[in-house]
Order: C-alpha cells, then sequence, then structure tokens
C-alpha cells in the first residue's frame, strides 16, 4: 500500500476522483434538496454554529449550511453549463480561425482583443442588465465574455501543429486536409481544450457569484451563494459573522477544488511533468 | 542516363518572408536525373530556405520552380520529399512508430532490415523513448515509398553520431542507386558531400543577396 | 594537459529514471550505467557518442539539475572533494560554468549585455569580451530573439569568459553553426584552456571535436569505453585500441565512410 502511495500519477488520479466526488456529491444534494431543509423557523433565528447548525442560522431561522450547500449547487449548475456552452464556442472559433489562414486570424485575433480589452466584469454585468438579470442573464453573460482565452489556446495549438514538419510532412505525402485534421491536429487538441474547460469552472462560477452579489444577477429569492453574501453584509456589524464567512469559505473551497482538478489533468496530460 | 532529363529547376528564385529582407535572390539553379547534388553554403545563404522551396514546402515570392518542367502538384502525394535534421519533429510525438511509418506505404520487411529498424521492439514505442538515429530510420524508411522520385536531405545527418550517419547514407545511397532517384543533399560537412555527391553547388555564389 | 592537477572527476556515475508505461506501472530505463572521466586543469574533454544517448544528462547531473525522476548514483569530485549539494550552491555559476545548448536557455526579455555580465561581471568585462569574440556594441542592447545563431552562441562563451571559471561545460556547442563559426568556436575554447580553464565538451560531432580537444571519451551503450587522446584518433586507425573507436573512425566520411556490422545499440531490458 506504502508503495502504491508513492506512485504520482496514481496520487493525481486519486486527488482528481475525490475532487470530482465532493464537487458531486454538493451539487446532488442541493439540487435534490426540498425547501423545508432551509425553511423559516423564527423559534431559532440568529443562531451561532453549533452541531445542530453547522453554519448557524439567519435572522429569518434558515439553516446557513442547508443554504450554502443550495446555493453552492446553483452556482456549480450555471458555472457548468455556461462554461460548457462557452468552449464549444470557443473550440469552434478558435478551429475556424486556426485553419483559415491569416485574414481569418486577423478577424478572430480582433475580437479576442475587443472582448479582453473590456475587464469581465463590467462587460458581464452590463450583459446581464441587458438581458433582464436572472438565471439568464448571468448565464448568457458569463458565456459571451469567456471563450476568448480558450479559444486564443485553441487557435495557437492549431496554428503551431499546421507549422509542424510533422503535419507538413504529411501533407506531401498526400494526406487530405481533413484526415490530417482528424488524425494529426485533434488528438493534440482535445486534450488541451479539456484542461482549459475544467480551469474555466471556477471562473464561471466566481463571476457569476460576483454578479449576483453586486445585484445584478440572480433574483433574491433564490438561494445563491451570491445573494447569501451580499444579504449577510447587513449584519456583519450586528456580530453575527457566520453568515458571510463560512458560505464565503465554502465559494472559495469548491473554486479551489475545481483548480485542483484542472491542475492534476494538466499534470497528466502536459508531456514536461507525465513522467515525474 | 545519358539522355539528361531536367528534373528540379529553380527559375530566377527569389524569396522573402512577407516584407521583410530578402533571403534568396534571383536563384537560378537546374538539376539532371542520375545527378546528386551537394548544396553548401555558409549560415545565413539561405540553405534551408531553398530547400522548402524546392521540396514545394513555400512559393518562391518571384520566380518559378518547376518539376519536370512543370509547376508542383498541389495535393496529392508529392514526388519531392524531404528528410529533416530533427527526426523528433518530423514525427507525431503522439503516434507510435508504426503509424508515422507506414502513413503513407507499407515499407517491406526487407527495407526495415536495411534500416536496422528494430520491427519488434521499436514499432509500437513513441518518438521520444528512441534516439535521434534511431528516429530518422524511420524517416527514411517513411519517404522511400515508390513514388517518391527525389529526396532533399537537409542536414539529415547533422545530429548524428559517426557510425549511425554512414549506416543511413549507406542505405539512402543504395536505394538512390537502384532506383535512379534524384538526391540533393544539404549539409556543412564538405568530406560528407564529396564522398556522396556528383556534383557540389556552393549557394555562396548563387545567391545574390548583400551580407 | 600542462599541469596534472586533476579538476573533475567523475566515478562510476550513473543515472536512471522512474518512467511511466501506459498506466501505472513504472519501469526504471538507465541511461548512464558506469561513466567514468577525469579532467585536469587546461585540458579540454570531448565526451563524443551518439546523439539521444544521455551524454547531456551528465552534464545535468554534474550541475544537480537533472529532472525530478532521475536518481544519480556514483561520485563527482570537483577539486578533489565531493560535490555535495552546499559545494554546488558555491561553485556552479561562479567556478563551474555551463555553456548551454541554445539560446533558448537565455532570457528572452533580458537584454543581452545584462545578461552577460550576470551577477558578478561588470559592464566593461562585458565589452571586453565582446570585442574578443566580434560582437558590436550594439549586440549587448538587442534581446536574445534578435542574435543569430552565431552572434548567439558567441554571446554564450562570453558569459564563461567573463566569469573567470575554473570549469566550463559545453553541451553540444556546435549543432545549427556552420562550419567556419563552429571552427571559431572551437578555437575560443582552445583559448579558454590554454588561459588555465577546463572544458568539458558534450558532443556528438567527432571531428569537431577533434579541433580543439586533448582527450576523447568515446560514450557508448550508458559508458566510457574507450578514452584516448585526439593525437591517437589523428594518427588514424591503428593507433586506437576499442573496437568501438576503431569503427568510428572508419565511419567519418574522410576515412572510408565504412558501416560496422556489430555495432547496434542494445534494447535496454523491459
Amino acid at each position: 500500500m506504502i508503495k502504491k502511495l508513492q506512485n504520482r500519477r496514481l496520487q493525481t488520479i486519486l486527488i482528481i476522483i475525490f475532487s470530482v466526488l465532493v464537487i458531486g456529491v454538493i451539487t446532488v444534494t442541493g439540487m435534490t434538496m426540498s425547501s423545508d431543509a432551509y425553511a423559516t423557523s423564527f423559534e431559532n433565528k440568529n443562531l451561532p454554529p453549533s452541531s445542530a447548525h453547522l453554519f448557524g442560522t439567519d435572522w429569518m431561522g434558515r439553516d446557513m449550511f442547508m443554504r450554502t450547500i443550495k446555493g453552492l449547487s446553483t452556482s456549480i449548475y450555471i458555472g457548468l453549463a455556461a462554461s460548457g456552452v462557452t468552449s464549444i464556442i470557443a473550440l469552434f472559433l478558435g478551429i475556424i480561425a486556426g485553419m483559415s489562414g491569416k485574414h481569418g486570424s486577423a478577424v478572430f485575433n480582433w475580437f479576442v482583443d475587443l472582448f479582453m480589452g473590456i475587464p469581465h466584469l463590467i462587460l458581464l454585468i452590463l450583459i446581464s442588465i441587458l438581458l433582464g438579470k436572472g438565471t439568464k442573464g448571468v448565464t448568457v453573460g458569463v458565456i459571451v465574455t469567456h471563450w476568448c482565452t480558450l479559444g486564443r489556446i485553441v487557435q495557437a495549438e492549431i496554428l503551431s501543429l499546421k507549422n509542424s514538419q510533422y503535419v507538413q510532412a504529411s501533407e506531401k505525402l498526400g494526406k487530405s486536409k481533413l484526415w490530417i485534421a482528424c488524425r494529426h491536429i485533434l488528438p493534440h487538441v482535445v486534450p488541451q481544450f479539456i484542461v482549459g474547460l475544467v480551469l474555466m469552472f471556477p471562473h464561471a462560477i466566481m463571476h457569476e457569484s460576483s454578479v449576483t452579489f453586486l445585484g445584478f444577477g440572480l433574483p433574491p429569492e433564490q438561494p445563491a451563494i451570491g445573494i447569501i453574501l451580499s444579504e449577510s453584509m447587513k449584519y456583519l456589524t450586528t456580530g453575527m459573522w457566520w453568515l458571510a464567512v463560512l458560505p464565503g469559505i465554502s465559494l472559495l473551497l469548491i473554486v479551489i477544488l475545481f483548480e485542483v482538478i484542472g491542475n492534476q489533468l494538466r499534470l497528466l496530460i502536459d508531456p514536461y511533468s507525465v513522467q515525474e | 542516363m545519358n539522355q539528361k532529363e531536367i528534373l528540379l529547376e529553380c527559375q530566377n528564385v527569389s524569396f522573402r518572408y512577407n516584407s521583410g529582407a530578402w533571403i534568396l535572390k534571383h536563384i537560378d539553379l537546374q538539376i539532371f536525373s542520375g545527378e546528386r547534388v551537394g548544396l553548401i553554403a555558409p549560415s545565413g545563404y539561405g540553405k534551408s530556405t531553398l530547400s522548402r522551396l524546392l521540396a514545394g514546402y513555400e512559393k518562391p515570392s518571384a520566380g518559378k520552380i518547376l518539376w519536370k518542367g512543370k509547376p508542383f502538384p498541389e495535393t496529392g502525394y508529392c514526388p519531392v520529399q524531404m528528410i529533416y535534421q530533427h527526426p523528433e519533429k518530423a514525427l507525431n510525438p503522439r503516434w507510435r512508430l508504426k503509424n508515422s511509418l507506414y502513413e503513407a506505404w507499407n515499407p517491406d520487411d526487407a527495407l526495415l532490415k536495411e534500416l536496422q529498424i528494430n520491427k519488434k521492439l521499436w514499432l509500437n514505442r513513441f518518438p521520444n523513448e528512441l534516439s535521434g538515429g534511431e528516429l530518422q530510420r524511420f524517416c527514411v524508411a517513411r519517404v522511400l515509398s515508390p513514388k517518391t522520385e527525389f529526396i532533399i536531405a537537409d542536414e539529415m545527418s547533422t545530429m548524428l553520431d559517426a557510425i549511425t550517419q554512414a549506416q543511413i547514407w549507406s542505405v539512402l545511397l543504395k536505394k538512390v542507386k537502384e532506383r535512379n532517384l534524384g538526391l540533393l543533399v544539404i549539409t556543412h560537412n564538405t568530406a560528407l558531400v564529396e564522398k556522396l555527391c556528383t556534383r557540389i553547388v556552393n549557394l555562396k555564389e548563387l545567391n545574390q543577396i548583400q551580407m | 594537459m600542462k599541469k596534472e592537477n586533476i579538476i573533475l572527476e567523475a566515478k562510476d556515475i550513473s543515472v536512471r529514471f522512474r518512467m511511466y508505461d501506459r498506466g501505472l506501472k513504472k519501469y526504471q530505463l538507465e541511461v548512464i550505467k558506469n561513466l567514468n572521466i577525469t579532467l585536469h586543469e587546461g585540458e579540454i574533454l570531448a565526451v563524443v557518442g551518439a546523439s539521444g544517448s544521455g551524454k547531456s544528462v551528465l552534464a545535468h547531473g554534474i550541475l544537480g539539475i537533472l529532472p525530478s525522476n532521475a536518481e544519480l548514483g556514483g561520485e563527482i569530485l570537483f577539486e578533489h572533494q565531493p560535490l555535495t549539494k552546499k559545494l554546488r550552491k558555491e561553485k556552479v555559476g561562479s567556478e563551474i560554468i555551463m555553456i548551454p545548448q541554445s539560446v533558448t536557455y537565455l532570457d528572452p526579455l533580458m537584454k543581452t549585455g545584462k545578461q552577460v555580465q550576470g551577477i558578478k561581471g561588470t559592464k566593461q568585462q562585458q565589452e571586453q569580451a565582446f570585442e574578443r569574440y566580434g560582437l558590436k556594441k550594439s549586440v549587448s542592447d538587442m534581446y536574445p530573439f534578435q542574435l543569430s545563431g552565431g552572434m548567439a552562441r558567441r554571446a554564450l562563451i562570453s558569459t564563461a569568459v567573463i566569469s573567470n571559471a575554473k570549469l566550463i561545460l559545453a553541451d553540444e556547442p556546435t549543432p545549427g553553426l556552420s562550419e567556419e563559426i563552429a571552427l571559431e568556436t572551437m578555437k575560443h575554447f582552445r583559448e579558454l584552456a590554454d588561459s588555465g580553464c577546463s572544458i568539458l565538451m558534450i558532443t556528438h560531432d567527432i571531428e569537431i571535436a577533434l579541433k580543439a580537444a586533448d582527450t576523447i571519451a568515446v560514450f557508448y551503450d550508458g559508458q566510457t569505453i574507450d578514452t584516448c587522446t585526439s593525437e591517437q584518433f589523428r594518427q588514424g586507425k591503428d593507433a586506437l585500441h576499442h573496437p568501438y573507436t576503431k569503427a568510428l573512425w572508419s565511419a567519418l566520411p574522410q576515412n572510408g565512410f565504412c558501416v560496422p556490422e556489430n555495432f547496434l545499440r542494445k534494447e535496454y531490458s523491459e
């Protein structure tokens, strides 16, 4: 057993599995949870954390642990959906830009610069307001703002592959463009894409929460982590620290877990670290 | 052999990237069948660029490059094939070597044996598990398809030790003679071109750029 | 060869890599098995062997920059002291200098002149070194990507000159250089050695090595199988002893371009 644990690759895979499990459990619990779990009960209001209420209760007696789980699952859900769609856009645009020669690349780069030139959060808020806030506004906002980096990675990867000697040699050996795209280029782009996709989740979740926190995102009746945080700000001065701190830390943990998955995946895929 | 056919021809070829400095200017060069040409020049005279032009990887900015009197075919198997200096860059790092070896044609066991490619042990490996000399054998086998009529070796053995160099060249030279292929050798090693080639061209004298 | 003062001694060096097979299985890859070299003051020693046979690993081992999945065995002595982590920290960069394979080892965001000066060199020393190697003053304000291959190589050598190093490790110093610049590089190495510096040159190109080196160590199948003087090598086949060294001599284009029958790399055991 000890010998097995020294195997770096095994460790990496275990870390990934563990992180995925934690996130999965939170998401599923949150989604299947009935609203009774965080119902208002005025007998139990303003309780500090205890064994009955892990994260304490708020001014309406709602259990903060349950609210946090529910909020996190909403955030993860929106984050996954948004980054899923945006990465498909990124893949699509990146491939077109990579394959279409000089002018295509120029147009693509112009668009990427345009989107990256505006701070993410401001653009996100504008788009969210434009679409009437709510789940739709936030999701579309995240989708529209997040494809640039991954798109650029895909494009750069394709461009460098296209100029590699083995792809050029393959062309001269009479292979068709489609054959080269499927056999030479895709196997290189897919792993890069997957790592990029996983590393985008935490971004999407963070941005969703911040926009909601600022009041431009999800509606207040929905138990989202951003809502919880912004509401609890009002009660901080009364000494109810647990309302903000514990949900905040939970959000941070989830974001870190996603980062861990992404980075561990990269360790496995990246040829420079694969033998470590 | 006595009737000399022009295989590859440069007609007043000039080249530069976009609007950068000229790398090649007014090159005229003809390579005939039955000839083995060595191309030498100090660094900076565009040896590698000319070889890429001659293999059809780049298009000249001015002038023409002709294969048997016609421009290169745009698609399909190119009769002019190139062997590079760094075999590890010319093979897909994510492919097992058998896939690269059989990419264009199926080299028979006799050829693999001549090139001392260990069929049992090497074919299922990835490029980073073999040495440069071993990989270069695969690159040579890959281009020796019957459809190849001309081979350009761009510093093909520069990174190899003397013994591997001699081994690989002896096979390639034998095939070139057997099948009457055209050969252009680009190298800085004068002893090597003298051994291999029937004619030596110094690009320093051909290229009219200002250094 | 002037004084019999030993600068570097490597005894029974071995380097192994832990590698992953498909999936989770591990195996060991032994790149160097049994390597012995001795380098005297003012000597140029060329370790010659096939490319990809693990010669560069030797230089990395001496400098202590092997990748984390490598294990180094044996003993390395620098001026008769074991080269420990502590001693390396003291000596590497000042008395032990590496001339890397390519410009990619230079910091791309730092002007060449500044990098060549390093931590200890002065502007004046750097200008002198540049002048010596025919680099214009303007070169010191250029970034590495603006240099041609030959210029970059000369800049890298300047680094070594300024440092007043006792030991220079040169890993494949010549590929990518045209013959005249390669020869020039060898001339510079010779000058450095004549001024008392010891050079360990790692190369696959025996012809270039012969231009400057005093001693040739032949590296084959993870071991140094033969050590001879370059004088012996120049005299020809009959002055050499080991069959592999003889084969190496005969395989050179100017010496017959002979293909030996029985020297293929042994497959590493599974």
